[in-house]
């Protein structure tokens, strides 16, 4: 970790790059957090500009539209309450007040939610709390409602449940540091009583990389993939010397390490992370425990794409990599040996590469330190997203049957389905724009707040797509929104579409849907823009070949009256009563 | 180690952090004389100093610091 130090000293430098907003709001001061968020940024090559309103200005900052905090114009804004400064709170009231604390500051959070929600674009990040136990009641006060630590921990209950209802709010989990760290380090009395420091100078980048690791994950950098090596990895042993009886998992030797780590991968599938094998074995030999050792968690299905084989390792993790279509720096890849890893990391600079432990016993917990995980969106989509890809691979072993491309398309049966913005699709098409970086024209990311807003606004026409043919249902793969820039003129803010249904109509079909639907609302044409980034390099010539005459750099216009529908074998499917 | 070499390695430690390759501090030298040496940066060169020799200041040691050769002072008493 960097130490105060270096993140104090990198405060104060330049980064280049797209530029992010961060107003930091607390109880107490809070030029410490500002300071050490600002420098790991820096020290990470985030351009992150931060800003660190007054000492205890909380309602005045976020109750006048015009205050200083809102004029920064900030990208995120993070609520900071001390709980230094909520035990000073908390010993004002009379004993009977007590048993009430923990509501009435959440009902204060709520409200400061409220006020930024409706003044600002902002995404809020709320700081949780960490614990102070003052052991007044001992062990008992985890019975008595009106001892603080009692009064703490319901707080904390408390917010993750508020998060949990309500979109747009972005925990930072203060209390995993201090549990981390431990009492002797994260806090530091004598700081505390001499500058009312309330965290140890040593901690303060623990909690400045949490921040940073949440706004990275608004930004769409969130990992996608694990690859994995087999033996000493998922099992102790090697499959093909120790054989199917040999190897540890379940009650052999050090088995349980295996089985643990094997569930802990088994939840990020469930969460829509992808498994991908990639073993240096004989691919019967290597698939052999999945198909009949009992103890064995993860099974064939619960892999997007298997690969073993003896071609060296950075070019199977390249095969994968494009395989399932995402971006290298989406993939993380776990190996017990150093010089795979190596090797890996030297070949393919920008995946990531955990430095394993030797002790298998120390994998799991060392894997779960590094956070690796972290996202800004859940949808029960995910959950299959590992469905999807295998259905993908059947695709692709069917394409080569086929003798013209149009044959295949053809064969697949494909429905499309568009239906402006609902409610229920909100947090996956939120996702969608954070998640998406190939097949996005502008890469304008929203919250779940700000779809449902752009949803109910008038100006703004949207349409999201759903895809399925015979080996599958693909869900919402596409989103438009177009904004209303005259009575006769749409602009398109966002076209995005999952890489998984590249080249097969869909493009056609949604553009078809799309001019459609602006016809509808009354407009003659429809201007575009591609605004290009290190990854959407596959799109730079999409509107053209869409149809679109191109009228500047990355400028596009479509007059409707010359329009001519493009060819796509995706037949479109309509529910009842809609147009 | 001996005074010298303590006042040496505090001398260290205060030209990474205030930034400035030339900077030599004597037991006379106090905060003002010293560009960028404020509340912030002088919680830093503490917590610097702690974690170089393995010690930690006690809440009166570090309020009661009039200049640089104090400083070297507690560390002496620490280190012994």
């Amino acid at each position: 970790m960097y130490s105060f130090r270096e993140l104090t000293k990198a405060a104060k430098k330049e980064t280049e790059g797209k530029e992010y907003r961060l107003a930091v709001l607390g109880n107490c001061a809070t030029q410490f957090l500002a300071q050490t968020i600002s420098g790991y940024a820096h020290l990470e090559g985030m351009n992150l500009k931060v800003h660190d309103a007054d000492y205890n200005q909380i309602e005045a900052q976020l109750i006048d539209p015009g205050s200083e905090t809102y004029g920064f114009d900030p990208d995120y804004i993070l609520l900071y309450l001390a709980p230094d400064k909520l035990y000073e709170e908390f010993m004002e009231l009379k004993a009977d007040e007590r048993s009430g604390f923990a509501d009435s500051v959440m009902q204060r959070l709520s409200s400061f939610w409220d006020m930024i929600s409706g003044r600002s674009k902002a995404e809020i990040l709320q700081m949780g709390f960490s614990e102070i136990d003052d052991r007044a009641f001992g062990n008992f006060g985890n019975r008595v409602p009106v001892s603080f630590n009692y009064q703490l921990r319901k707080l904390n209950w408390l917010l993750e449940e508020a998060e949990s209802k309500r979109a747009g709010i972005y925990p930072v989990d203060l209390l995993s540091i201090q549990i981390s760290l431990g009492n002797e380090r994260f806090y530091d009395p004598v700081l505390y009583y001499n500058a009312k420091v309330n965290i140890a100078l040593d901690s303060w980048g623990y909690v400045a990389r949490q921040v940073y690791e949440v706004t990275r994950a608004l930004q769409g950098h969130v990992k996608k993939c694990v690859v994995l090596d087999l033996d000493n990895t998922l099992w102790g042993g090697v499959i093909g010397d120790d054989g199917l009886a040999g190897i540890e998992i379940g009650e052999l030797g050090r088995g349980h390490v295996f089985t643990d780590l094997q569930l802990w991968l088994k939840q990020l599938k469930d969460r829509g992370i992808l498994l991908a094998v990639c073993s240096k074995n004989n691919e019967d030999t290597a698939k052999e425990p999945f198909l009949k050792h009992e103890e064995m968690v993860l099974r064939l299905s619960d892999f997007a794409i298997f690969v073993a084989n003896w071609e060296d390792k950075a070019s199977n993790i390249r095969y994968i990599q494009q395989t399932l279509n995402i971006g290298m720096d989406s993939l993380v890849f776990i190996d017990d040996n150093p010089f795979e890893r190596n090797l890996v990391r030297s070949m393919i600079p920008e995946i990531c590469v955990p430095e394993l432990p030797n002790d298998p016993a120390q994998y799991l917990s060392f894997l779960q330190g590094c956070n690796l995980f972290e996202t800004a969106s859940y949808s029960s989509e995910d959950a299959d997203r590992t469905g999807m890809y295998q259905a993908e691979a059947k695709r692709r072993e069917s394409e080569a049957a086929f003798a013209s491309m149009d044959d295949y398309l053809i064969s697949l049966d494909m429905e499309g389905y568009a239906a402006p913005f609902d409610e229920l699709h909100y947090p996956r098409i939120a996702q969608l724009t954070q998640r998406s970086n190939q097949f996005n024209l502008r890469t304008v990311r929203y919250t779940e707040e700000d779809i449902a807003r752009i949803a109910s606004d008038d100006k703004y026409v949207t349409l999201y797509y759903m895809l399925k043919d015979k080996f599958g249902d693909h869900g919402l793969v596409s989103v438009v929104i177009m904004e209303r820039t005259t009575d006769e003129e749409f602009f398109i803010d966002t076209w995005l579409m999952s890489c998984r249904v590249l080249k097969r109509g869909m493009e056609e079909f949604i553009i078809n849907r799309l001019v459609e639907e602006a016809v509808y609302k009354g407009a003659k044409r429809i201007k575009a823009e591609y605004i290009p980034t290190p990854k959407n390099k596959m799109v730079e010539h999409i509107y053209d070949e869409m149809g679109f005459d191109c009228i500047g750099e990355g400028l596009y216009s479509l007059d409707i009256d010359k329009f001519n529908k493009l060819k796509t074998y995706i037949i479109e499917v309509r529910q009842n009563g809609q147009r | 180690m001996d005074r010298d070499e303590v006042m040496a390695k505090v001398t260290e430690i205060a030209r990474d952090i205030f930034d400035d390759d030339e900077l030599e501090l004597d037991d006379e030298t106090i905060a003002a004389d010293v560009d960028g040496w404020d509340s912030l940066t002088h919680l830093s060169l503490m917590n610097e100093i702690e974690n170089e020799f393995e010690i930690k200041f006690e809440m009166k040691e570090v309020q009661g610091l009039n200049n640089v050769g104090e400083l070297v002072d507690v560390i002496m008493e620490r280190i012994a």
